[in-house]
């Protein structure tokens, strides 16, 4: 059996600033066989993208190939001219790309786009193109097979749409499959159905795929050998099995550290810490929140949590959840529609302006992409200076050390305080916005999704410097994320929430172990595991793809979460307000259930 | 941050400077010194006759013969590039202050003056620019100052437009949370935040509303409403001597090119500066 795709030695080049070619790519083989699930790993910059459109003897507009073979089929594509190659496009090789809403156009039926390179090609007739799409639906398990080709982008949700991705990419019948980060912009439960969608297809047609990702938990679940790329080159390939559990590079090995962080000890029981005795520096009562002025939307429903002093609590739930609101409410950015908000127990006004500046310095905000969070064109100088002038008034040469102090804090050289944003990489914005929150030295940061953005590796780094400055300086964060493993393995007291309201709340102990909301052994159950066998016990044992991504409307009688409850009770759940149930440390659960039920 | 601010560390001096910024700046260079010392080299004054013959040919009066009152095209020429490029820079500075204010204050204010302040500038922008000058300067009278308000005005509707739009863009961005987090005043977060962000679109709309002003003025002359004799002014210069094409006279052509190499010229600048602010490509594609 001959290979599908048979890379060789790859070069590619890419225009610098400077406008000479520098190779981004160095002598990369990979070869991929019928059936096979081959991934490329790396972070940004790896070349793991490059590689895999290569496959297409396609290069970015300011890339160029310069050296090596690509061998699709049996043909070298290097030899091919432009015709030859665009006709191979879509039909023998298929892409699928990280963001779907993106790579949908909106005015146009989904079916006529899944079918597009059969028309394009010209493979069938476009009646049997369609029926071989609604086949790819029910293969795909999206809901409603029969009719929705005729639905537009919008009406679908985003992991719908990212298996109608996959959709496009087979409806010809390609030999090649070319997956970049389909899963990475999906929430885990989310990921889930995808990521099972697409293993049983690229099975079920035999297809050759390359699988490119930065996160090695989802491609433990789906590939059968793994390239490991970093700068261009090939740090380390082989089986599977054999990287995850004896990783010989090490470039491998710091990857797999970075993966899924140990959770916390989970010893925090016996510190008999009760949360009622500890200083809350901030805290909000029953905060409904929401946007629009004339139709409210309503995002956060009832929600209260409190933040003890040089504690870490953690907020976690699926993009949409209201999770970025909170912080926006406490930071005074977003005006609630009722509740309040206390800072040592006295009552904050709702908007940041009218609020006094120790307040305004005790409570800073960093946000989720650093490339926004920063002013273009400040300085770092001016971003760490304009806090100090603020909060805590220093005279030029003290303002001046103190900005080389934080910049030590968070482990960046001195010599960055004359830098502008635009030359600092995501990681390094990344800790000149926590700099600047900490220049107001302040009791608390709200931490919205700080490492979301950024690569594993990277990430990693934030979340161990956070840590490190909580030890050090004693600062509490409101940290939000939708990675349950990222806040295991570092908060004190977590918040689940779902459609606006907190559904479970308690130490970080109590809510990781039984009594669960169905909700948390939910996402409890959809992080990826580093087993191989894991996605195909997650999917045989649970009925994951039930109701996913339909729409939650928050502002509906019962429990949110009674339409993807595998255990509500018909005529109660959606019916009757949720009671709140108490267990000891303030460990809560929203739920129906009696607890002795969510316990099994 | 002036003195410690340093030069990217890789300057390719190919990149910076292409053929095209070379030649806008070597055309838009040559028109700025001509304007500056123009009148000190002219052999004649603007409203000297200096033949009585009209539309002589190049070459037998002057450089470049003489217009339809005997007067030396070549001086008048000279004198024109002062009072064009003179009076689009002064309309120019002067449409974009007031729509670069009005603009940014629509941007931040409530709906209730933003929708107030965007009908207005709608309803200015729904007449022909040309047709309405005309009215307001035939009710007002043409003098050089009412021209320049007058022109003013009406091309501060589409910098209103573009600024407020820049501005509306740029005050949803986060960088503008965190200054609002902090408590910074309106004043602060317009001046501080977002002004710094609209500098290069702006930059670049001025090169283009300037050539824009430099036609609309000549427009306005030439349908004369604007600049008035004797005084010369390109517009002026090819209205006059209009009629001299007829007798193969180039008096109206050499004006008109005048006008036509400073538009390109600019245009070339502003064009290189707007690719230079899209960013670097490669770097983009590194991800």
């Amino acid at each position: 059996m001959s290979a599908v795709i048979d890379i060789q030695d790859l070069w590619v080049e890419a225009r610098s600033s400077g406008g000479s070619f520098q190779p981004i790519v160095e002598g990369v083989s990979v070869s991929v066989y019928p059936g096979e699930v081959v991934a490329l790993i790396g972070e940004s910059g790896s070349g793991k993208t490059t590689t895999a459109l290569s496959a297409m003897a396609y290069s970015k507009p300011g890339c160029r190939i310069v050296g090596g073979s690509i061998t699709l089929n049996g043909r070298d594509l290097l030899k091919l001219d432009q015709e030859e190659r665009r006709q191979l496009r879509g039909r023998e090789a298929a892409y699928v790309a990280q963001s779907a809403a993106a790579a949908f156009n909106p005015a146009i039926r989904i079916g006529d786009q899944v079918i597009e390179s059969t028309a394009i090609h010209q493979l069938m007739p476009r009646d049997d193109a369609l029926r071989e799409a609604v086949k790819l639906y029910q293969r795909l398990d999206l809901p409603d097979p029969e009719r929705l080709s005729n639905r537009y982008p919008h009406q679908v949700s985003g992991g719908q749409l990212q298996r109608l991705m996959a959709a496009m990419a087979m409806s010809s019948s390609p030999a090649l499959l070319i997956l970049d980060e389909p899963t990475t912009a999906l929430d885990v439960t989310t990921q889930i159905s995808v990521l099972s969608a697409f293993k049983d297809l690229i099975r079920g047609q035999n297809t050759a795929a390359i699988y490119v990702t930065h996160d090695l938990a989802v491609v433990a679940q789906i590939a059968d050998r793994i390239v490991v790329m970093q700068n261009g080159k090939v740090m380390e390939a082989g089986a599977t099995e054999q990287i995850i559990s004896r990783p010989e590079n090490a470039y491998t090995q710091t990857l797999m550290a970075a993966v899924r962080p140990p959770p916390k000890s989970m010893s925090v029981e016996g510190e008999g810490s009760d949360q009622t005795d500890d200083e809350m520096i901030v805290s909000v009562d029953s905060i409904t929140a929401g946007y629009g002025r004339t139709e409210t939307k309503i995002v956060l429903q009832d929600v209260s949590v409190a933040v003890p002093k040089g504690k870490v609590v953690g907020v976690i739930g699926e993009s949409g959840c209201g999770k970025s609101t909170l912080a926006r409410v406490i930071a005074g950015l977003l005006p609630q529609r009722s509740g309040e908000i206390y800072h040592h127990g006295q009552e904050l006004p709702n908007v940041a302006r009218r609020r006094t500046r120790s307040v305004l310095k005790n409570i800073q905000i960093v946000f989720q992409m650093p490339d926004v969070a920063i002013n273009p064109r400040h300085r770092v100088r001016e971003i760490l200076g304009r806090p100090l002038d603020l909060f805590i008034g220093l005279s030029a040469s003290a303002r001046e050390s103190r900005i080389d102090e934080l910049l030590e804090l968070v482990e960046l050289p001195t010599s960055y305080k004359t830098r502008l944003p635009g030359e600092l990489s995501g990681g390094e914005k990344q800790r000149i916005n926590l700099a600047r929150a900490l220049a107001a030295e302040p009791e608390v940061i709200l931490c919205d999704e700080v490492t979301s953005a950024l690569d594993t590796v990277v990430g990693k780094a934030i979340i161990d410097l956070l840590k490190k400055l909580q030890a050090n300086l004693g600062v509490a964060y409101l940290f939000i994320s939708h990675d349950l493993s990222t806040v295991a393995s570092f908060a004190d007291h977590v918040v689940v929430l779902y459609a606006g309201r907190v559904v479970e709340q308690g130490p970080l102990a109590s809510v990781l172990a039984p009594p669960f909301h169905p909700y948390t052994r939910l996402l409890l159950s959809s992080v990826p595991e580093l087993r191989t066998d894991w996605l195909d016990g997650v999917v045989a044992s649970k009925a994951h793809l039930d109701h996913l991504g339909q729409a939650v409307d928050s502002s509906k009688v019962g429990c949110p979460f009674f339409s993807r409850c595998a255990v509500a009770v018909n005529d109660v759940c959606n019916r009757q307000d949720v009671p709140l149930r108490k267990m000891d440390q303030g460990h809560t659960v929203a739920c129906h259930l009696e607890l002795d039920a969510l316990r099994g | 941050m002036s003195a410690a601010s340093q030069a990217p560390s890789e300057t390719d001096l190919k990149t910076r400077f292409t053929p095209s910024l070379i030649i806008g700046l070597v055309i838009v260079g040559f028109w700025l010194l001509v304007a500056l010392f123009g009148p000190a080299l002219a052999p004649h004054l603007e409203s000297d006759i200096v033949t009585d013959m009209s539309y002589a040919p190049a070459g037998e009066v002057g450089l470049l013969g003489s217009d339809y009152l005997g007067r030396d095209v070549f001086s008048r020429l000279l004198y024109g590039a002062r009072m064009t490029m003179g009076l689009a820079l002064l309309v120019t500075l002067l449409s974009f202050s007031l729509g670069v204010i009005l603009g940014f204050i629509a941007a931040i204010s409530g709906r209730w003056i933003d929708g107030l302040m965007s009908r207005i500038n709608d309803a200015l922008m729904a007449f022909p620019s040309i047709i309405l000058a005309l009215i307001v300067m035939s009710a007002l009278g043409t003098s050089l100052m009412i021209m320049i308000v007058t022109v003013a005005i009406i091309d501060s509707t589409r910098v209103f437009r573009l600024s407020r739009a820049l501005a509306m863009d740029i005050s949803v961005m986060d960088f503008v949370d965190v200054a609002r987090s902090r408590g910074e005043s309106l004043w602060w977060i317009t001046v501080r935040e977002i002004l710094p962000n609209t500098l290069a679109p702006l930059a670049a709309e001025f090169g283009i509303r300037f050539t824009f002003a430099i036609l609309f003025i000549s427009a306005l002359s030439f349908l004369g409403l604007g600049v008035q004799p004797p005084a010369a002014d390109w517009g002026v210069m090819v209205k006059e001597n209009l009629q001299g094409l007829l007798f193969g006279s180039a008096a109206a052509l050499m004006p008109a090119a005048a006008v036509a190499s400073l538009t390109v010229g600019v245009n070339l600048i502003v064009d290189w500066f707007l690719r230079r602010m899209g960013g670097d490509v490669s770097q983009e594609l590194m991800n």
